[in-house]
C-alpha cells in the first residue's frame, strides 16, 4: 500500500505542499478561486526546518496511533480496511489530547470550528495534493517497499564509492 | 488527439506529431514538465528583492508579511511595477534603436534612407519643429533630437506624449501626477521605487505603474512606429499568406524572428540581391518568412509572409526546411538552437543583449548593416547546401491574408467613400449601429491557452456581432492563420451590418469585394496605430476616448510587454480584456483596483475572462453600455 514518504534532503522549503494541501481542502479546490473568495482553508502538512534540514511532515497514519488512543470522544478512528487515521470533526470536542499525544505534531487546529484538522490523504484524489505539488520529489506517494528499495540502492552506491 | 488540445493551428498540430515522434521537446512539453507551477508565484506573493528573502505570503494564513514587513498588497504591487518596467524597457529600447538610426541617417553615417518624407514632416510639425526651408536630413536630425529628449530627458513632461495625447487625457494624467518625464528616468525610478525599503504603498506603486504604461505608449510604441514609418515607409494594404505552408522546400528559406525591423529589412534586401547565388546552389531562389513582430514589420511594408506566431517558432524549425533563422530581440525561445540541431538550419543571433548558446552570433551594427545582412544571407545559402537528406515536412497549410492597415491606409480607403471627410462614413455607421463598436486584439500566445484559440473564438464572436476588429502582433498572426484577415471571412462570418459597411468601403477602394473583418495594423509597437485611430475617432466625434464604444483585448498574453501595453490602454480610458490573469491575484487591493476602482480615475479598467464566449459577451456588454451613454 502506498504511503506519503519524505526525502528531507530534497526539500527546498518552498512550501508548495502546504499551499496545495490548503487548496485541496478549500470549498472551490482551486487556488485563484479560493483566494478571490477569501476562503481560509488550512494546510495539514507542515514544513519545519532547523536551518539545515527541511522536513515536510503530516499525519503518518500510524498502525497503533497514539492520537486515537488518546481521543475520548471517538472522533479519531483508525479504519482497518484502509489503514487511515480519520477525524470526524462533528465528534471532536476540542480537548486537544490528540495534539499532546501525537509524537510528530501532525495534528492542527481548524481555527474556525475549534476542532482538529489533520491529513485525510485527499480522499477525492488518486495522489495526495502535497505529493503532486512537490517540485523536487521530496514528498512522494509510493509503496513502502519501493521507497526502501531505492534507499538501499542509494546506500549501496555511497557504500561502493566509499570502498 | 492530444495535439488538438495544444493548438487549433492545423499546421502546428501536424508538426507536434513529428516533434513528439522524434522525441524533440517543445514549449508544450516543457510547460507540462513545469507542472505544478508555484502557487506563490502565480499569485504574485513572493518577493526576492532583497537578500533577506526570498519571502512568501501565505494567502490562507500566517505569515502575512515578509521579513521587511511588506504585506501581500505591497509585494504584488511592487512585482507588478517591476514587470511593467520590464515591458516598457523592451519597447523603449526598441524605439531607441530606430531613433539612433534616424540620427545617423541625418548625419549620413549609414546606408539607410528616409522612405516617407511626408511622415517625417508631419511628425516634425507635431512635435513642434519648424520645417520650412529645411532639407529632410536637417528635419530628421531635429526629429531625432526631440525623440532623444523623450527617451532620456530628465525634466518636464515627455515631449512625444505632449505632442500626441488628447488634451483631456493629459489633464487627467496631470491631476494624478503620472505624466512621465524622459523614459529612461521613469524606468530607472521604477526600479528604485521597487527596491528594498523604498515604496510600500500599493496605490502609489500602481500609479507609478500607470506612468510606465504611458512611457511605453508614447516613448515606446508611438515613437518606434513613427520613426520606423519614416525610415521604412508607411504600410499600405498588401496581400500575403500566413502559416508554415509559406516555407518552400525548393527554396533557401530564411526566417526573420524577433521585433526590430532595422536588420530584417536589410536581410530581405540582401535575399533579393543574392537570389542568383541561391539558384547557383541549386535552389529556386530565396524565400523569406517572418515570425513574431519583426515578421509583422516586414509583412506590413514588404508583404513578407508570416510563417507562424510565438508558440510555433520551434515548429517552423522542425519542418527541416528553415535554412537559417535570424533573430534580434524579444520572444525568442532559447530552445530554438536545440530544435535546429535536431533537424536542420542555423540560428543567428545579432544583438549584443540577445545571445543564445549554440547559435552563431553575427553582431549587428547600423554602420555595417549591409555587410552583416549579406553575410547572414550567404550563410543561409551555405546552410541550404548542407540540408542534404534532412527530411522536410512542410504542412500544406497557408491562408490568404491582407495586411498593411496603417491609420493612413485605413483613412485612404475611407476617403474613397468620402474624400472630404473620410472618417464620416465610419462614424456614421457606428452611430447608425451597423458597426456596433471596435475592438483591438493584440499580444501574444501563451502556452497556458490552446494556441490561437482565444484569439480566434473571441474575434469570431465579435465580428458576428458587428464589432469591427483591428489586430496587431501574434494576435494578428493567429487571426491570419485562421482566415480572418481575408474578405471571405467578412462574407461568411461577419454580421450583416458590418458586412455591408466593409463591402461598401472595400468596393469603393477598388478591392472588388469587402475589406477583411479584421484589419491587421502591424507589430506590437504598432499598437500605437490603434491609439492614433482612437484619438482621431474621439476627436472627430467630439467625445473622449473613454466614452467610445471600443475595447482592447490581449486574449493570450505572455510577455511583460503585454502588461505595459495594456496599462497604457487602460490609461487611455480603454476597457481592456485579458484572457488570463497576471500574477496579481494574491492581493485583493491590487486586483480590485485594476479591475474596478481604476475606472473612476482613468475611464478604463482591466477585465479578466478566460472563456472566449463569456469574454465576447462581456466586451459587447461594455460596448453597448458606452453606446447607451452616448445616446446611440
Amino acid at each position: 500500500m502506498k504511503q506519503i514518504l519524505i526525502t528531507p534532503k530534497l526539500c527546498l522549503g518552498c512550501r508548495s505542499c502546504e499551499l496545495a494541501c490548503a487548496v485541496e481542502h478549500s470549498l472551490s479546490k482551486e487556488l485563484f478561486a479560493a483566494v478571490i473568495k477569501k476562503e481560509q482553508p488550512t494546510a495539514r502538512i507542515f514544513v519545519e526546518t532547523d536551518g539545515v534540514i527541511n522536513l515536510p511532515l503530516q499525519c503518518r497514519h500510524c498502525q497503533d496511533p497514539a492520537c486515537v488512543n488518546a481521543c475520548m470522544s471517538g472522533a479519531l478512528q483508525r479504519k482497518p480496511t484502509t489503514g487511515m487515521v480519520v477525524a470526524d470533526q462533528n465528534k471532536c470536542v476540542g480537548c486537544w489530547m490528540c495534539v499532546m499525544a501525537c509524537p510528530f505534531g501532525a495534528i492542527a487546529q481548524d481555527p474556525e470550528y475549534k476542532v482538529i484538522n489533520k491529513c485525510d490523504r485527499c480522499p477525492d484524489l488518486d495522489q495526495p495534493a502535497c505529493t503532486v505539488a512537490c517540485p523536487t520529489g521530496a514528498v512522494k506517494f509510493v509503496e513502502v517497499s519501493r521507497f526502501s528499495q531505492e534507499r538501499r540502492k542509494q546506500y549501496l552506491t555511497s557504500f561502493a564509492e566509499e570502498e | 488527439m492530444w495535439e488538438t488540445d495544444k493548438t487549433i493551428d492545423k499546421a502546428a498540430q501536424q508538426m507536434l506529431k513529428i516533434t513528439a515522434a522524434d522525441g524533440v521537446a517543445t514549449v508544450w512539453d516543457r510547460y507540462e514538465a513545469q507542472q505544478p507551477q508555484c502557487g506563490f508565484g502565480s499569485l504574485g506573493i513572493c518577493c526576492r528583492n532583497c537578500l533577506q528573502g526570498p519571502c512568501r505570503i501565505n494567502p490562507f494564513g500566517e505569515p502575512k508579511r515578509g521579513v521587511c514587513g511588506a504585506d501581500a498588497d505591497t509585494i504584488v504591487a511592487r512585482n507588478l511595477l517591476r514587470s511593467l518596467a520590464g515591458g516598457t524597457a523592451a519597447h523603449v529600447d526598441h524605439a531607441y534603436e530606430a531613433v539612433e538610426a534616424l540620427e545617423k541617417i541625418a548625419t549620413g553615417d549609414i546606408d539607410y534612407v528616409i522612405k516617407d518624407e511626408n511622415k517625417l514632416i508631419a511628425t516634425a510639425r507635431q512635435v513642434g519643429i519648424e520645417t520650412d526651408g529645411k532639407d529632410s536630413k536637417g528635419v530628421a536630425k531635429e526629429v531625432a533630437q526631440k525623440a532623444l529628449e523623450t527617451l532620456s530627458g530628465h525634466e518636464g513632461e515627455m515631449g512625444w506624449l505632449s505632442a500626441w495625447a488628447p488634451k483631456e487625457r493629459v489633464d487627467v494624467w496631470r491631476q494624478l501626477g503620472v505624466i512621465p518625464r524622459g523614459a529612461d528616468r521613469e524606468i530607472r525610478e521604477a526600479m528604485h521605487q521597487t527596491s528594498m525599503g523604498v515604496d510600500a504603498d500599493p496605490t502609489n506603486l500602481l500609479l507609478a505603474g500607470v506612468k510606465q504604461g504611458l512611457v511605453d505608449g508614447y516613448a515606446g510604441l508611438k515613437l518606434a512606429t513613427d520613426i520606423q514609418d519614416i525610415i521604412f515607409g508607411m504600410p499600405q494594404p498588401v496581400k500575403s499568406e500566413a502559416n508554415l505552408g509559406v516555407l518552400n522546400a525548393e527554396y533557401v528559406n530564411v526566417v526573420v524572428h524577433g521585433h526590430v525591423p532595422l536588420l530584417s529589412e536589410k536581410v530581405l534586401e540582401w535575399c533579393r540581391k543574392l537570389e542568383d547565388e541561391a539558384k547557383a546552389a541549386g535552389a529556386r531562389g530565396i524565400n523569406v518568412a517572418g515570425i513574431c513582430c519583426t515578421g509583422n514589420e516586414v509583412l506590413m511594408r514588404q508583404g513578407v509572409p508570416p510563417a507562424t506566431n510565438f508558440l510555433g517558432q520551434e515548429l517552423a524549425l522542425a519542418t527541416g526546411a528553415v535554412d537559417l533563422m535570424v533573430v534580434d530581440v524579444q520572444c525568442i525561445l532559447p530552445s530554438v538552437t536545440n530544435v535546429a540541431q535536431c533537424y536542420h538550419g542555423d540560428i543567428v543571433t545579432t544583438m549584443p543583449i540577445a545571445k543564445v548558446p549554440g547559435a552563431d552570433h553575427i553582431p549587428f551594427s547600423l554602420e555595417e548593416a549591409d555587410q552583416q545582412a549579406e553575410k547572414i544571407v550567404r550563410q543561409s545559402i551555405e546552410s541550404y547546401k548542407k540540408r542534404g537528406s534532412t527530411p522536410v515536412h512542410i504542412p500544406d497549410e497557408r491562408a490568404l491574408i491582407f495586411a498593411g492597415f496603417s491609420v493612413e491606409a485605413i483613412i485612404g480607403a475611407l476617403s474613397k467613400v468620402n474624400a472630404e471627410d473620410p472618417l464620416k462614413p465610419l462614424v456614421d455607421n457606428i452611430k447608425a449601429g451597423n458597426i456596433l463598436g471596435a475592438v483591438a486584439t493584440v499580444g501574444c500566445n501563451n502556452v497556458k491557452v490552446k494556441q490561437d484559440m482565444m484569439h480566434v473564438e473571441l474575434v469570431k464572436e465579435l465580428i458576428a456581432n458587428n464589432v469591427l476588429v483591428i489586430a496587431t502582433g501574434c494576435s494578428a498572426h493567429a487571426l491570419g492563420k485562421a482566415g480572418l484577415l481575408h474578405p471571405d471571412a467578412t462574407n461568411n462570418l461577419a454580421g450583416n451590418g458590418l458586412k455591408a459597411v466593409l463591402t461598401a468601403v472595400g468596393e469603393a477602394a477598388g478591392l472588388g469585394g469587402p475589406l477583411p473583418p479584421v484589419l491587421h495594423m502591424g507589430s506590437c509597437v504598432d499598437n500605437s496605430r490603434i491609439g492614433d485611430l482612437l484619438t482621431a475617432l474621439a476627436g472627430y466625434m467630439g467625445v473622449n476616448i473613454k466614452d467610445l464604444p471600443v475595447a482592447a483585448s490581449a486574449p493570450e498574453p505572455q510577455h511583460e510587454k503585454a502588461l505595459s501595453i495594456g496599462t497604457w490602454a487602460v490609461a487611455l480610458g480603454v476597457f481592456t480584456h485579458l484572457g488570463l490573469p497576471p500574477h496579481i491575484l494574491g492581493s485583493k487591493a491590487v486586483t480590485g483596483t485594476l479591475t474596478d476602482k481604476v475606472e473612476d480615475l482613468l475611464g478604463g479598467k482591466f477585465y479578466v475572462e478566460s472563456d472566449p464566449a463569456k469574454a465576447a459577451a462581456g466586451i459587447i456588454r461594455h460596448i453597448k453600455d458606452k453606446r447607451h451613454a452616448l445616446g446611440l
